[in-house]
């Protein structure tokens, strides 16, 4: 499996990608730097967290018009997976990979801290290694993560499985103090309607290594290094 | 002189407005021959000003030991830096922005982080770790809840940006702070030992390069402000509060690394405080050289900006650096990569002179040496400091220990600052592996086993009392969590937060704390690397309590043996380390007793300091403890829930005879509450003896409360109420 990192001026989760990338897959991922206008061949490719352009306008709006994601979303159009993380998943929102935008959060300050997340749809190429409506812990760190879209949209993200993780307590029950900043129907992270793009506001990527507090973000790689070799 | 730069004339007012004082004035003409222009008159006003010169404090810092094998640069450069082994260096350095953040708490406290930032990173090092100390006025204080969002949010809004993780700090209230609130920032950074960069200019016909954010007007004079006293006036200086740009900054951190691979940077310095000014005065001061800059080819983002404005700006986000010769193109590259604005603006000449010209004309030319090595140095007059202090009311031993931990627990500087520390990203870089809310921080040295614990601290109430024993238990303490953690502490930054130096009282409390530190440091082997000055912290005469912040940086050779705060599981034995008088002067029981603090603070033994923390060290190290917190503000009591809500096991806890408040609540120094399995417990106890350690078991874990002796049952769900449900429920209250 070939995996790619692209690299925003401001991201700031790139590293963080790399290093559990680079711990599932047994090698280094190629980092593409934002300026480049074409891709190498791959199998998978991260739009990673952070800040892109200083998020200036609105999260992930310029980075959504930079000639590098013309490339990823071509891709994604070929059926390569990508996976958006945080402001990543903004991007991919901004610029149509996925539906749907992500507004200020609820409490309108930014928010850092460990939630829960229920797996949703385990059969797809991120999902696998998960069970069924597992409960897993992954932590967060956003200012502007709160879903939303329309009736239609949301009807037919429900209609085609596209909800990946929904926010939910300790048990696995979706409440309104479970759910960090407002989200639409606790959505925390949706596919594409052909399951090969996944956009994710908690970081997977800090929940990779017990010695941080929790390795429940790992199954996460392992499932995509598994569907994707 | 060929141009008289406005013919503004150089009056007794002006040399007023610029902060200098008619005889420092005088100084200046017999420095330089003649009367200095108004453009010179505005460098000397910020090179001279209290914050640039510590031209009040040098004396008295000087008895700081600031030397150890392991130290490679100590104070005098950006940042400090020790060596960590294994060719890994630390940079780290604290710094106030007090004064900003009280005029515009969101944008002082951005920049504030945005500046210690660029002052560990223009050293060659990558930030790893931001850190805080926050002091507050009274709660119910005018503005105060809106000083605290602002504060908070500006701090995350910039360290989030960047990328950095703000893992740890301390935050309190008192009303000494209610006119003129704290905000200090600690950065560190990792570095190679021999890729360090400094602030010496050298090599005649070099390049000077700027590179950032474009000069404007904002912050034009901030050095001045931060050396002068608040007043009902201090609103109308917003002007003169900086605006930070997070972006630019981590543009300019990616492009300075990049840059730093190569050899091509002879000399580097942020333009922090009084901006270009102090940077080209400072970097060619400590090269022995001179720099002529040609203020005409500055990149300006305003209009018709004068070489007063350009020289005195504190715009955000700006680097000066010296370039090797004919290495400006590869600089460039990399700047232009990075999308930021870069451009030579003058060459380092062996004139000794500072030079500046502007549209050809010369608006300034002065020697270095009186700038930035010769400022006027003060022996102010102080009085030692001996208070006569309210008593502590007596009570009677057989008060309930409940309802007073309950309300400890949920008292503004005891309860939890989940609301700030959530606001932080305190994970980013994916090395944090003891967050916020412990003793000391621990971040990963990336790629290695090592771990670097961090900690912050300072109590403030204890320098008002007693400033050597003040100064001597900030140090003490922060050794003492770094220990907890089971980290070897090397060295230490400082931030000294003081009223006006003018003040005999008030130097009496600097030279009371500045000595109770030099004392603590010596006899814990923790040198001084780096530190600022923040003096005139005062409105309308009333000043901050003295509040020497103290942050230090330990070191785990192996991350995994750390231990944590929190108790683990069920049936681990309780031991307290260090010995217990119940010391209830100064003690937030007392305060929460006599509506104010009473008594003089506890005693700072340094040798039991040193014996009880290195035994502690040792058992973490020989992974014989499963926890471990030390004991610092509301006593034992406070420390074991504390335990128990971080890990969410009670324990039953009890002393034969059944001691009273002042054993649970005294605030006794050096000392740790440890756990480990009953099968260690009694060797353990036995070592310590053997040691001269104090060690006392207490009881075991287990169960959904606290009990004491028997009788006195408080459950952690009561105790998680008071102490999660204080700082939330202030934030929300009506806005005043």
């Amino acid at each position: 499996m070939k995996a790619a990192v692209i690299v925003f001026p401001g991201s700031n989760c790139d590293r963080d990608i790399e290093v559990a990338l680079r711990q599932s897959l047994g090698r280094e991922p190629q980092m593409i730097w934002h300026r480049e206008t074409a891709l190498p061949a791959l199998d998978l490719i991260v739009v990673p967290g952070g800040f892109s352009y200083g998020d200036y306008l609105r999260a992930g709006a310029m980075a959504a018009h930079s000639p590098v994601m013309r490339e990823v979303v071509k891709r994604a159009a070929d059926g390569v997976a990508v996976l958006a993380v945080c402001n990543g998943f903004q991007i991919a929102t901004e610029c149509g990979l996925l539906p749907g935008v992500l507004l200020r959060n609820a409490s309108l300050k930014f928010v850092c801290r460990d939630v829960h997340l229920r797996v949703e749809n385990p059969y797809t190429p991120f999902t696998q290694q998960y069970d069924d409506g597992e409960v897993v812990t992954i932590p967060i760190a956003h200012h502007d993560g709160n879903y939303f879209a329309d009736a239609a949209t949301h009807q037919s993200l429900l209609d085609h499985d596209q909800i990946a993780f929904r926010y939910c307590n300790r048990a696995g029950a979706l409440s309104a103090d479970a759910n960090p900043n407002g989200s639409l129907d606790h959505i925390a992270g949706i596919f594409n309607r052909d399951k090969n793009v996944l956009g994710l506001m908690p970081h997977p990527e800090r929940a990779a290594d017990p010695a941080l507090g929790g390795n429940d973000g790992r199954a996460l790689f392992d499932s995509l290094v598994a569907a994707l070799s | 002189m060929t141009t008289s730069p406005g013919a503004t004339a150089i009056t007794p007012a002006v040399i007023a407005q610029h902060g200098l004082k008619p005889e420092e004035y005088d100084r200046i003409v017999a420095a330089i021959g003649r009367a200095p222009n108004l453009v010179e008159l505005g460098v000397f006003s910020v090179m001279w000003s209290e914050h640039c010169s510590y031209k009040s404090s040098k004396k008295w810092l000087r008895q700081f030991p600031t030397a150890a094998p392991w130290v490679i640069c100590g104070p005098g450069e950006n940042a400090g830096v020790i060596d960590i082994g294994d060719g890994d260096a630390v940079v780290f350095k604290m710094e106030s922005h007090n004064h900003p953040s009280f005029i515009e708490p969101f944008q002082g406290a951005a920049t504030g982080v945005g500046g210690i930032l660029r002052d560990v990173f223009t050293m060659g090092a990558r930030p790893i770790a931001n850190l805080n100390a926050l002091r507050f006025g009274a709660p119910d204080a005018p503005k105060m809840r809106h000083l605290v969002a602002g504060v908070v949010a500006g701090i995350g809004s910039y360290g989030n940006c960047v990328g950095v993780p703000t893992v740890g700090g301390e935050c309190t209230f008192d009303p000494s702070y209610n006119g003129n609130i704290l905000v200090n920032a600690m950065t560190v950074g990792l570095a190679r030992p021999d890729r360090i960069f400094y602030a010496r200019a050298a090599g005649i016909g070099n390049p000077v390069v700027y590179v950032g954010s474009k000069t404007g007007r904002d912050g034009i004079h901030g050095a001045t402000m931060a050396s002068a006293e608040f007043d009902e006036k201090s609103e109308e200086k917003r002007p003169t509060v900086q605006v930070g740009d997070p972006f630019t900054e981590k543009l300019l951190l990616e492009a300075c690394i990049e840059l730093m691979a190569t050899d091509a940077i002879v000399a580097i310095q942020d333009m922090g405080a009084a901006g270009l000014t102090s940077s080209s005065c400072e970097m060619a001061a400590r090269g022995g050289v001179g720099i002529a800059l040609d203020l005409s080819a500055v990149p300006t983002r305003e209009r018709a900006m004068t070489p007063y404005e350009i020289m005195l700006s504190e715009s955000q986000e700006r680097m000066l650096m010296v370039i090797a010769k004919g290495r400006e193109a590869e600089a460039e590259a990399v700047f232009r990569k990075w999308e930021l604005d870069v451009a030579v603006i003058g060459r380092v000449t062996d004139t000794g002179r500072i030079v500046a010209t502007f549209k050809g004309a010369t608006v300034l030319d002065l020697p270095v040496e009186p700038l930035a090595d010769k400022p006027p140095l003060y022996d102010r007059p102080w009085t030692p400091i001996a208070r006569s202090r309210p008593p502590v009311p007596t009570l009677p031993e057989t008060s309930a220990l409940g309802p007073p931990l309950l309300s400890l627990l949920g008292s503004p500087d005891l309860s939890a600052r989940r609301w700030i520390w959530e606001q932080y990203d305190h994970m980013v870089m994916a090395d944090t592996v003891a967050r916020p809310g412990g003793d000391a921080a621990v971040v990963r040295v990336h790629g290695t086993r090592k771990a670097l614990a961090l900690s912050s601290d300072c109590t403030p109430r204890y320098c008002y009392a007693d400033p050597e024993t003040g100064g001597r238990q900030a140090v003490a303490e922060c050794w003492r969590n770094l220990t907890a953690v089971g980290a070897t502490p090397l060295a230490i930054t400082d931030c000294l937060n003081f009223g006006s130096p003018e003040r005999p009282e008030i130097m009496g409390e600097f030279v009371g704390c500045v000595t109770g530190m030099a004392e603590a440091c010596r006899a814990l082997d923790f040198p001084v690397v780096s530190g600022n000055v923040s003096l005139y912290n005062e409105t309308s005469g009333t000043a901050v309590k003295p509040t020497p912040q103290v942050g230090g940086v330990g070191l785990l050779v192996e991350a995994d043996r750390m231990v944590r705060v929190a108790f683990r599981a069920a049936d681990d034995v309780i031991l307290l380390i260090g010995a217990t008088t119940g010391h209830l002067g100064c003690s937030l029981y007392a305060r929460s007793l006599a509506g104010s603090d009473a008594g003089q603070p506890p005693p700072v033994d340094l040798a039991a300091e040193r014996r009880n923390g290195d035994f502690v060290r040792g058992l973490i190290h020989a992974r014989r403890l499963t926890a471990c917190h030390d004991i610092a503000d509301g006593g034992l009591l406070v420390a074991l829930a504390e335990m128990a809500l971080a890990g969410d096991v009670g324990a039953a806890l009890g002393t034969s005879p059944a001691a009273g408040p002042a054993f649970w609540f005294g605030e006794d120094q050096a000392r740790y509450v440890v756990t480990c399995v009953p099968a260690v417990a009694e060797a353990i106890v036995a070592e310590a003896k053997a040691a001269a350690v104090p060690a006392l078991r207490l009881g075991v874990t287990g169960g959904n409360d606290l009990t004491v002796d028997g009788v006195e049952r408080i459950s952690l769900l009561d105790m998680r109420a008071a102490h999660e449900g204080w700082f939330p429920a202030y934030m929300a209250a009506p806005s005043d």
